[in-house]
């Protein structure tokens, strides 16, 4: 039973984790390695809000997404919108960023134990023996909702369908009058503002550290590779793989098992079926 | 007159369409200028121990060295036969770790564990490597990423060499010198052998592997084969190198696996010029001083070299040897259109 909940709460975290990168790789077919430092930034603009300037939660909960979107928005417009296409470049121009961000925050000071953010909710309840707190009950169904509302979201509206139609064949959707860079421009918004609702429903549950930058990171590249690069419903399900193996490594093996649990995944699913377990790519693009 | 009316034209220097080909030899001042670039690199890399004040900068030179064998190796894999590695750090980790244990618990000299952590190395990160050799572009790259940090979470996990201590108490090399002078061998050892490699009909195969391996396969060259021999000569050339930084620093450790060894090469090889193999050496000479002399800044270092490496990507995508090959082989003027 323990397995099962703190699976499922695993699990959900790392969805909320994979889910921006998966947008931003589905849509604009860059990978963005600079997404977990806009995880961390989005934790400590909302402490600084929080903290120093004495916002109200939700008021500063939603200026650091915005603030984080914008982030998002301008690191397409200002780089990566000139090195696109170029795989290589992407890669490390991205990584560059995130790299200058998360090392200019440990510059900045932002280092210690002492970051932390309040929970939503106090207090725990028990599920069939296991207590478990309201918070990450909370985080869960932010979790669930989030994927329930991009379902609805690119299936439903003008925008959504105009994102899909991207993804699926950029030069058909440019024919069809969609403005390719401006929707890519948008999906790295979003997936920013992603970024940023994974931090504010993770971080509270320990310290914001910059390290953990670089973690969140490998597990949401983890979770997008096994779940198939740019299917985010892939993303979602491989989640859950990733989540239980990673859980059940930790009660049958050891706390250190569970980021050779990952970076196994992602190596044996490259090796093994590159295009993921949901992917839409052709077998033959990924294989020669 | 407004810019509309000129454009800037580039002409050949003379000297240099004299001086190709067999020409050359018509008099010392052509071979002069054929051999003069080469000429400052070999003397400048050989004079540098000599200039460089104190065991300080000495050591970091080694350093430098160490950086530019990845850097090459990378620029080698990535702009001659098409497979872009992101796993620096894998090479020189292992290469580290097999020189550690031959010297620390078989007590073999240096000059023995360095070649053997050569081969064995290179032998162990091509047997790895097999299996992700069909794989292209951004996939590859991804999964050339993970090893590294894969190694250091098996060799934590699993507490094996020393766990997160690393493996202590290595021999060092007889003198600073000796040190020095051997590192800036073997970099233009294999500076000049790759560039001699590229130019044989092996580098053709090569080449051809990255522009279209439909084609080779086509030519009945099995392209496998051949992606895995790049591979072990990338490898091992990392595999040494790492080897040298054991010995230079006494320790191997996790941190050998760290990204930075992934990461400064790749910024090395954008700067100094890919696809030049002696750019990336450039590169290095530049970024691993520069870093040393913010070291007083801590981490905002790294923010500084991130951001050159964006701002090259980005406004400077030839690097610095294309720039200055330019220079030194044609002439530019304006003239009217």
């Amino acid at each position: 039973m323990e397995i099962l909940v703190y699976g499922t709460i695993n699990s959900v975290s790392l969805a909320l984790m994979g889910l921006g990168f998966a947008m931003v790789y589905g849509i604009s077919r860059v990978p963005n390695f600079a997404h977990g430092a806009l995880y961390i930034i989005c934790g400590f603009v909302t402490w600084t809000l929080l903290q120093k300037i004495g916002m109200p939660y939700g008021l500063a909960i939603v200026l650091s997404l915005a603030a984080n979107g914008l982030l998002g928005i301008l690191m397409y417009r200002l780089v990566l919108i000139r090195v696109r296409g170029m795989s290589i470049s992407e890669i490390i121009s991205s990584y560059a960023i995130g790299l200058a961000i998360l090392e200019g925050l440990r510059y900045g000071g932002f280092r210690g134990m002492t970051y932390t953010l309040p929970v939503f909710m106090d207090g725990m309840v028990i599920i069939g023996g296991v207590p478990v707190d309201y918070h990450r009950i909370v985080m869960v169904v932010i979790g669930i909702l989030l994927v329930a509302a991009l379902w609805v979201f690119t299936h439903f509206t003008r925008l959504g369908l105009a994102l899909q139609g991207m993804a699926q064949d950029e030069r058909a959707a440019l024919m069809l009058g969609i403005d390719s860079d401006f929707m890519a421009m948008l999906a790295m918004g979003f997936g920013a503002v992603l970024a940023g609702v994974a931090a504010i429903s993770i971080l509270p549950l320990g310290n914001i550290v910059v390290e953990s930058g670089y973690h969140v990171l490998i597990m949401s590249i983890a979770v997008c590779i096994v779940g198939g690069l740019g299917s985010w419903m892939g993303a979602f399900f491989a989640a859950f793989i990733i989540g239980y193996a990673q859980i059940l490594s930790v009660v049958f093996l050891g706390s250190h098992f569970q980021m050779v649990v990952a970076l196994l995944a992602i190596i044996l699913t490259l090796i093994l079926k590159p295009s993921g377990l949901f992917g839409q790519q052709k077998e033959l693009e990924d294989r020669v | 007159m407004s810019t509309e009316n000129r454009r800037k034209e580039r002409i050949d220097r003379g000297i240099k369409v004299r001086s190709d080909g067999l020409y050359a030899l018509m008099s010392w001042r052509e071979m002069a200028y054929l051999i003069a670039p080469r000429f400052i690199l070999i003397a400048g890399l050989l004079a540098l121990p000599l200039l460089m004040p104190g065991l300080y900068w000495q050591r970091v030179i080694s350093i430098v060295c160490i950086y530019a064998i990845v850097a090459i190796s990378f620029d080698f894999l990535a702009h001659y036969v098409g497979l872009v590695c992101l796993g620096g750090a894998f090479f020189i980790g292992v290469g580290g770790y097999i020189a550690g244990i031959f010297n620390a618990y078989f007590g073999m000299p240096p000059l023995l564990t360095i070649p053997l952590a050569a081969i064995a190395g290179g032998l162990f990160c091509t047997l790895l490597l097999l299996p992700c050799l069909p794989l292209r572009g951004v996939y590859f790259a991804i999964v050339t990423l993970m090893y590294p940090l894969f190694m250091a979470r098996i060799i934590e996990a699993f507490d094996i060499f020393g766990g997160t201590d690393g493996i202590l108490g290595i021999d060092s090399f007889s003198s600073a010198f000796v040190e020095q002078y051997f590192v800036v061998g073997i970099l233009l050892v294999f500076l000049f052998g790759l560039r001699r490699l590229v130019n044989t009909d092996m580098g053709l195969i090569f080449t051809a592997v990255m522009d279209n391996d439909q084609a080779v396969r086509a030519s009945g060259i099995n392209i496998t084969h051949y992606k895995a021999l790049a591979v072990f000569i990338a490898s091992a050339m990392g595999c040494l190198a790492g080897a040298c930084l054991t010995h230079i620093y006494m320790w191997s450790g996790i941190s050998q696996f760290a990204l930075d060894f992934s990461i400064l090469p790749i910024a090395a090889t954008v700067i100094g010029g890919a696809g030049t193999l002696a750019g990336p050496v450039i590169g290095c000479l530049i970024l691993v001083p520069v870093s040393e002399l913010l070291r007083d800044f801590g981490t905002l270092r790294i923010v500084f070299y991130a951001t050159i490496l964006v701002a090259f990507i980005l406004f400077r995508s030839d690097g610095i040897m294309a720039f200055a090959k330019r220079k030194y082989e044609q002439i530019e003027r304006w003239t009217q259109v």
